[in-house]
């Protein structure tokens, strides 16, 4: 072979090779734009929904003096008597007159009468007939409190309201955006932490809206599935792994595991409503049956993880317990199961993760109610985190995008320091054997 | 006794019964345990499960039997007239007697006396306790409810008697049978090992009980509907019974919303689909281990975002963007500023929903390709491929029978996944082609019929099991043929 011919046949070989490693390029390109691709939409969900969202954990509130006028709550002096009087007056007065009397107007007319209670939270008068009820004595006195302003003007004070538009088609009038720069400036209209916003239920109007009655839902919820999922999660992981014998019955069990952890959340709230509602005659929106639920849904889950964690025990551990006499039983229950509860730790919260975020099924056994006050067992109607979401979400009220983007977060928060103690306790746990 | 508290009475018994036996196991023993064929604690679960199992299983099949007893013996006492009408009515009548007897109970036994026995009398008298009755009673109700509150209170005062004996003998009988030989931690464990088997079974109940009640439902469904209606009809209108309206039966036509359904879940898988997959080829084949545990938990991230949340991002973000875009495209190309896209729409859906999946394909398909046999990856680059001819030529041909079945899994999750569907892609059933106009499915249907006062008896409640059967077997079919892809291909591999 000569010279010229072994250059010749290396041009073949070369031949295409530029192609080809421009393919090899592109073909590496798309896969880095795969990830940038999944990357942008994470943060471009959690950008919105935190940039809509940060809003809500302010409230606008505004500081009044306000005289409890026995005149006007009790004018015939019959609260000794009979304690109801007090339920009737018109409280919403009370905080009008002291916010008018702060803006320096004497005798309003009536247009000005509507703008004053425009920036007054519907919900001031049950708050000041609450204290009155609380503490009579407070009648004839001045009290400095704090009440909140109004969804709109709460909008207005976080910029939220586009003021360019025509003053007739928006809904803070030049004259209460005046009074809201002079109270503002008086220190009377501040931004204060919204702790409504996990104390309260649910209302119509979204500056009194909170998560308060639908936490507590999603704890009792998540306490079920705790209480359930994980023994009976384990029990059957430990015997799918230790003891069962390889027949049709384990089998068709193993196949039931994995079809559950495929299955539409929507079909188990189908099944709950049939099974807990409609036949075993348990309470509508309670949150035992949302428990349950979510039970029969984070199970596979559980399943899996504790089965996972008890394979990866060696064998060694096993044949040591069994050699120095211990049953299976002790085996599994004093060595085994031990040596896997990390793991069964980790499958477990990651479980309850899922099932806190779920939705789908608690709208079909009636979770989404209109609930003001946090249930106090099991049985009364409840709601949950997700479903208040989705309430929300469903709500015309510029206000209300804010609240949702800002229970999203709460929920988020949830679940992310549920998950970062899965990963730290995997971490901290993890043993190579 | 309240139930609750027999149970904690039960359960204390049991408590003391485990010190009792661990105490006179040692006892037994003569202070040298190893005499003993089980160690003293064996002995103690032993009285503990003597004394609670049957005493608890008594308990349950009490409460179970007692209220389907109870009322069947109110009912024969109901006056002839009663009688003589339809079991449907007779069952209305019942759920009244129970509420009277409920509201009855928050009177003392003494201010019951003093109650009228005519029913529109006691309603107002009800109602000062807060308890608020239907108007349609009659008198004969009144006296019903108070036999079945006598029964109720004496049914209930043999389950106490009954099932505290029961777990006190239990205890006792358990106790008395302890000595040196008795075989405890034998007898303990089988008793664990059934409870062990009982709970894995819980999962083949489950699908029992998905399938049962679905069937059980559908079937009340389709005695009103003929069942080719439903399946092949093309129009739904379901058409809720109005009080001027009340015959009205509307048509429950399947097909649009198996449409809508298909169509978005294919939006969706075109859009998770090339994204996943080339996410995971990369994170398999290019990136550098720190590169992978940065991103790869990060793509995860996607897959713990609940659908809620995806499903306000749909209806907030990305439905008015798409609709704002093509509002500006409309106005270069035709001068008319009208968009042609709607907040609501097919696409809307299936983009959100497709980024909801990207995740479970990346995952699913880098589990497949590690799996492939690192021999067959290193024979091509042997000869010369360079890694993306690698990959398409040899590792992706070998894991195809796995991605196949790791996408079949994420299109049943597409079908299945309602929330974002419910908030963004409409309610308006409808066939079209158009991606940009709203569509659909299934689980919206589910949902909408399903929330607001329900009663289930018009098929327009019962649709919803129909639909839920429907989109229980579709996924069931996918999930299987998956699953057994998947577990073959593996197979090939081991």
């Amino acid at each position: 072979m000569t010279d010229s011919s072994a250059s010749n046949s290396r041009q073949k070989r070369d031949f295409g090779l530029k192609r080809r490693y421009a393919a090899e390029r592109r073909f590496r390109l798309f896969g880095q734009a795969a990830i940038g691709v999944g990357l942008f939409f994470l943060a471009a969900l959690l950008f919105t929904v935190f940039s809509k969202g940060y809003t809500a954990f302010g409230q606008t509130s505004l500081n009044l003096d306000i005289t409890f006028d026995a005149q006007l709550i009790d004018k015939n002096n019959a609260r000794a008597t009979d304690p109801d009087v007090l339920l009737t007056p018109n409280y919403a007065v009370l905080a009008r007159d002291a916010l008018a009397m702060k803006l320096g107007l004497g005798k309003l007319s009536s247009k000005d009468r509507k703008l004053v209670d425009g920036i007054i939270s519907n919900g001031t008068k049950v708050q000041l007939r609450d204290m009155v009820m609380a503490n009579p004595a407070i009648i004839g006195t001045t009290q400095n409190i704090w009440i909140l302003a109004e969804a709109d003007i709460d909008s207005a004070n976080k910029g939220q309201i586009d003021l360019s538009v025509d003053e007739k088609r928006r809904k803070v009038s030049d004259r209460q955006l005046e009074w809201m720069a002079q109270l503002k400036a008086d220190g009377t209209l501040a931004q204060r932490f919204n702790f409504g916003l996990f104390r309260n239920g649910a209302s119509s109007r979204p500056e009194m809206a909170g998560l308060g009655a639908a936490m507590i839902g999603s704890l009792y919820m998540m306490l079920i599935v705790l209480v359930l999922a994980l023994p009976i999660g384990v029990a059957a992981s430990i015997y799918l792994e230790e003891f069962a014998p390889k027949n049709r019955f384990t089998d068709i069990i193993e196949v039931n595991i994995n079809n559950l952890a495929a299955v539409p959340s929507i079909v188990f709230g189908l099944l709950g409503l049939a099974l807990f509602i409609n036949f075993a005659g348990l309470p509508r929106s309670a949150s035992l049956v949302g428990g349950l639920v979510l039970t029969l849904m984070t199970l596979p889950t559980i399943i899996i993880a504790t089965r996972a964690a008890l394979k990866a025990v060696p064998p060694s551990i096993r044949s040591a317990a069994l050699g120095i006499g211990a049953s299976r039983m002790q085996m599994v229950f004093h060595h085994v199961l031990p040596l896997a509860a990390p793991g069964v730790l980790t499958g477990t919260i990651i479980g309850l993760a899922q099932a806190l975020g779920e939705t789908a099924p608690l709208l079909l056994i009636g979770m989404v109610a209109f609930i003001t006050d946090a249930p106090v067992t099991p049985l009364d109607p409840a709601t949950a985190l997700p479903v208040q979401i989705f309430m929300w979400a469903n709500e015309a009220e510029r206000a209300f995008v804010e609240r949702t983007s800002g229970a999203i977060i709460v929920l988020l928060m949830f679940l992310a320091v549920m998950n970062i103690t899965a990963i730290l306790l995997r971490k901290h746990f993890e043993r190579r054997w | 006794m309240s139930i609750l508290n027999i149970f904690f009475l039960v359960a204390a018994i049991g408590v003391s019964g485990y010190f009792l036996g661990r105490a006179r196991a040692k006892n037994v023993s003569g202070g040298d345990l190893s005499k003993l064929h089980s160690l003293p604690g064996y002995a103690g679960a032993y009285v503990f499960l003597w004394a609670t199992i049957p005493s608890v299983l008594f308990l349950a099949a009490w409460l179970m039997a007692a209220p389907f007893m109870l009322e069947n013996t109110v009912r024969t006492g109901f006056p002839q007239t009663e009688q003589d009408t339809s079991e449907n009515n007779q069952n209305l009548s019942m759920g009244m007697v129970r509420s009277l007897a409920g509201g009855l109970r928050e009177f003392s036994v003494d201010e019951r006396l003093g109650l009228p026995k005519i029913f529109e009398e006691i309603g107002p008298k009800l109602n000062e306790r807060g308890i608020v009755l239907g108007s349609n009673g009659q008198d004969f109700m009144i006296d019903a409810a108070y036999t079945l509150i006598a029964l109720q209170d004496k049914s209930r005062f043999w389950l106490t008697v009954i099932a505290i004996t029961t777990s006190f003998i239990g205890a006792v009988w358990a106790l008395s049978r302890i000595a040196i030989r008795l075989r405890a931690r034998n007898q303990v464990e089988t008793i664990i090992l059934a409870g062990l088997i009982a709970a894995s079974s819980i999962a083949v109940l489950s699908t029992i009980g998905i399938f049962l009640s679905m069937v059980a439902e559908s079937g009340r469904f389709f005695a009103s509907v003929p069942p080719m209606e439903f399946l092949f009809g093309t129009v739904w209108d379901p058409r809720f019974a109005a009080a001027d309206n009340p015959g009205a039966t509307g048509q429950f036509g399947l097909i649009p919303l198996l449409a809508g359904t298909i169509y978005i879940a294919l939006v969706a898988m075109i859009v998770a689909v090339p994204i996943g997959l080339f996410a995971a080829i990369y994170m398999a084949e290019y990136a550098s281990s720190r590169t992978r545990a940065i991103v790869k938990p990060l793509l995860e991230v996607l897959a713990g975002i609940p659908t809620i949340v995806y499903g306000f991002f749909a209806l907030v973000t990305v439905g008015p963007l798409l609709r704002d875009i093509s509002a500006q495209i409309a106005g270069i190309a035709t001068g008319d500023g009208a968009s042609f896209i709607q907040a609501q729409s097919v696409l809307t859906a299936g983009l959100v929903m497709g980024v909801m999946l990207i995740p479970f394909v990346s995952s699913l398909s880098d589990d497949v390709i590690t799996q492939v046999p690192a021999s067959m990856r290193e024979g091509s680059l042997g000869l010369g491929a360079t890694r993306s001819e690698t990959m398409v030529r040899v590792l992706l041909p070998a894991a195809l029978p796995g991605i196949v079945g790791a996408l079949l899994l994420t299109g049943s999750r597409a079908i299945g996944e309602t929330m974002i569907v419910v908030l963004a892609a409409g309610v308006a059933a409808r066939l079209t082609l158009n991606p940009f106009e709203p569509m659909t499915t299934v689980t919206v249907k589910i949902v909408n019929q399903l929330t607001g006062d329900l009663e289930f008896t018009s098929p327009q409640t019962l649709v919803a099991f129909a639909l839920g059967m429907t989109l229980f077997f579709i996924t069931l079919g996918l999930n299987v043929y998956a699953l057994y892809i998947v577990r073959k291909y593996r197979e090939q591999y081991e």
